[in-house]
């Protein structure tokens, strides 16, 4: 018999049990005053002038970022230090957004640092959290001259981030459909594929909560934007009925697309660039915007409070502005670069090129993954901002859905 | 003095528990009565409701929770009861070599594990797809995604926590015992039943609690290779804390799913007779 059994089944005495409670209850007594609110206004002009003026150049800047957004040589980043001197740590560190999101809040709620200069994160409620909760420096645009040169229109003026104050894009991307063609002989055009009986329990359908709602919704003609309560009700009964049809096999993260490229599931909601890089590996897997629509969604970059080196994080986020800098990050990620001067670029550059890399490149270059129409565009939908009180009606309704 | 020494040597393990675990459990007991939302902040209000809106909205995940666990502990409890009792008599000079092998798939991460089990079960994978293409399965046939894949991987992934404590109290029986009983006319049938398995139950009381209570609360195998209606209460802890900082519902339901565990051991140590797994293990 080891100690630890000995200790779960010897009778306790009753003195024990009183002292165990006693000291329960000065711990209660000690936690019994609340998780602080940390809603905070937004700063003042002179005081985010201030605090830029305060700010030197150190010389060292740590990037956290997603997996697979930076080509393998680090090419930006080097030339990136070459010219600036500054020193870089690149972490892949964030997997997704929620997950980021709940292991970054208490750490900035007790006012210590991230350990992180620049993160990057998805538009949606996880971002909007960190802006309303104070947790994003303010930007000092007059540092930020290339993305006041070369950022598309679109990417200045989003509804999450008036006036980019917080944050600049990093890349954006589509969520559509993807589908395995040694099963799905026909082509897919729309939505209505993932609700069609025919595949029953082969379709595979996001667990993000504001991802499904959005599919829900343009599966009934709605604009996830202007949404209201009523339609995520409806789209809620939708989905529901989606899933208690057998119709949906499993509610997905960004292991959808093993799912679909190995067959187990035959369609799902996916993310282009995936599909994109999936192709470029042979995998028999094929990207649809759906007729109905799709979504758009950016990830962006932003300064944590707390940061070490925002002048340093700040001069980063500019450099990769430069068109030269952004064709060759995107010509490795192959998302939407916010620099619409990356098409012509890669464009001078598949003219020179060869073969097949002179293939590959105009593939790219006619891509509306990577440069949307405005046709393409006009498909495409934002996330609904929700305000803290909605979120409290939102997430049950879908999270009924995924997590039953 | 020296009556104070015995206190001042246990006073770091003191200092430990009450830091790292009585502070924390009457934080989380003072949460989970709280309301608000993570953005203003959340008070205490004394909301008792909070359990009581968390059960009844996820009554359902956590039955099912117990009975995937229940389910899980019942299979490794089949397959791992053999396997330690034929390491145990059986293994002869290469026993240690058998436990290193037992447990050297779990050098590997948990969530990687789990993972390549889905590899390994795709439904055009390098198992079912074989099968398939010989005729022997159904085109449709598929494991993962249902309540079975859930199950096993529970089943897979604490089978060692059951083995090892059987395997310690198999280990030593004094196989004279055994003898003794068989010179006394017992077949061996009677033997294992009579002396043997009662030797031994303090390893399967042992191997039960550490595999039924983390594989309930368990929220990587639904995960990974559950479906749309395999979710666990693991999985909701989750997403209430992590997507939603409800912090308060994650908190109730956290301490239901304790108060349920802690429960449910005393009623099986009573059922079991601790007094005589006890007095077994003492011999």
């Amino acid at each position: 018999m080891n100690p630890f059994m000995r200790g779960m089944t010897q009778p306790r005495t009753r003195r024990d049990v009183f002292r165990l409670a006693g000291a329960s209850a000065a711990g209660l007594a000690l936690a019994a005053c609340g998780v602080q609110g940390q809603k905070a206004a937004p700063p003042k002009a002179d005081a985010v002038a201030d605090f830029w003026a305060k700010q030197k150049k150190n010389g060292k800047v740590v990037f956290a970022n997603w997996p697979e957004y930076m080509p393998e040589d680090k090419g930006p980043l080097e030339k990136f230090k070459a010219d600036t001197g500054i020193a870089y740590e690149y972490k892949e560190v964030i997997q997704e957004n929620a997950e980021f999101f709940g292991k970054a809040d208490p750490v900035l709620r007790a006012g210590q640092s991230l350990g992180y200069d620049i993160v990057v994160m998805t538009n949606g409620i996880q971002l909007q959290h960190m802006i309303d909760l104070g947790y994003a420096v303010a930007l000092d645009h007059s540092k930020l001259p290339n993305f006041q040169a070369n950022a598309g229109q679109k990417y200045k003026e989003r509804a999450y981030d008036p006036g980019n104050k917080y944050t600049v894009p990093y890349t954006s991307g589509v969520t559509g459909i993807a589908y395995n063609t040694d099963y799905v002989k026909d082509d897919i055009t729309s939505i209505e594929a993932l609700f069609d009986q025919k595949y029953k329990g082969r379709v595979g359908m996001m667990a993000d909560a504001q991802e499904i709602a959005n599919f829900g919704m343009i599966a009934l003609g709605i604009d996830p934007e202007k949404s209201s309560e009523a339609d995520w009700q409806k789209a809620g009964e939708k989905l529901k009925a989606q899933r208690d049809a057998g119709i949906v096999r499993k509610y997905y993260d960004q292991s959808y697309i093993d799912a679909v490229s190995k067959g187990d599931i035959w369609l799902s909601m996916a993310w282009s660039g995936d599909v994109f890089q999936r192709q470029l590996a042979g995998e028999p897997v094929k990207f649809v915007v759906p007729a109905e629509g799709g979504t758009i969604w950016t990830d962006n970059m932003l300064i944590p409070k707390g940061a070490a080196n925002p002048l340093d994080a700040l001069m980063l986020m500019d450099y990769l502005y430069q068109p030269a800098i952004a064709a060759e990050l995107d010509e490795f990620i192959q998302y939407v670069t916010p620099v619409p001067a990356v098409q012509d670029l890669l464009r001078e550059k598949a003219e020179q090129a060869k073969g097949e890399e002179k293939q590959t490149l105009d593939d790219m270059v006619n891509s509306p993954l990577m440069f949307p129409s405005d046709a393409d565009y006009a498909k495409l939908r934002s996330y609904t901002p929700l305000t803290t009180q909605q979120e409290q009606v939102f997430n049950p309704i879908f999270q009924s859905i995924t997590q039953a | 003095m020296r009556r104070l020494t015995p206190y001042l040597l246990a006073l770091p393990g003191w200092m430990w528990l009450a830091i790292f675990l009585v502070v924390p459990m009457a934080a989380m007991a003072s949460v989970s009565l709280q309301t608000g939302n993570a953005i203003d902040g959340f008070a205490m209000t004394f909301s008792f409701s909070n359990y009581g809106d968390a059960l009844s909205t996820y009554s359902t995940q956590l039955l099912r929770s117990l009975l995937y666990g229940g389910l899980a502990t019942v299979a490794m409890l089949l397959i791992g009861y053999p396997v330690a009792y034929w390491i145990a008599f059986r293994g002869g000079r290469r026993k240690s070599m058998y436990l290193f092998l037992l447990l050297l798939p779990f050098f590997v991460s948990f969530v990687l594990r789990t993972i390549s089990w889905n590899f390994l079960l795709a439904d055009n994978g390098i198992l079912f797809g074989t099968l398939k293409d010989w005729g022997l399965l159904p085109e449709g046939f598929h494991v993962l995604a249902t309540t079975f894949a859930v199950v096993g991987g529970l089943t897979y992934n604490f089978l060692p926590f059951m083995i090892l404590p059987i395997y310690v109290a198999l280990e030593r029986v004094d196989p004279r015992v055994v003898e003794a009983a068989q010179d006394l006319y017992a077949t061996r049938a009677a033997a294992f039943r009579r002396v043997v398995l009662p030797l031994s139950l303090p390893g399967v009381f042992a191997g039960v609690l550490m595999t039924f209570v983390p594989a309930t609360a368990d929220p990587v195998n639904a995960q990974i290779l559950g479906g749309t209606s395999n979710t666990m209460i693991g999985n909701i802890i989750q997403t209430e804390y992590l997507t939603n900082l409800d912090y308060p519902t994650a908190s109730a339901l956290s301490f239901t799913l304790m108060a349920i565990l802690l429960v449910g051991i005393f009623v099986y140590a009573k059922a079991l007779g601790t007094e005589n797994v006890l007095e077994a293990a003492a011999r």
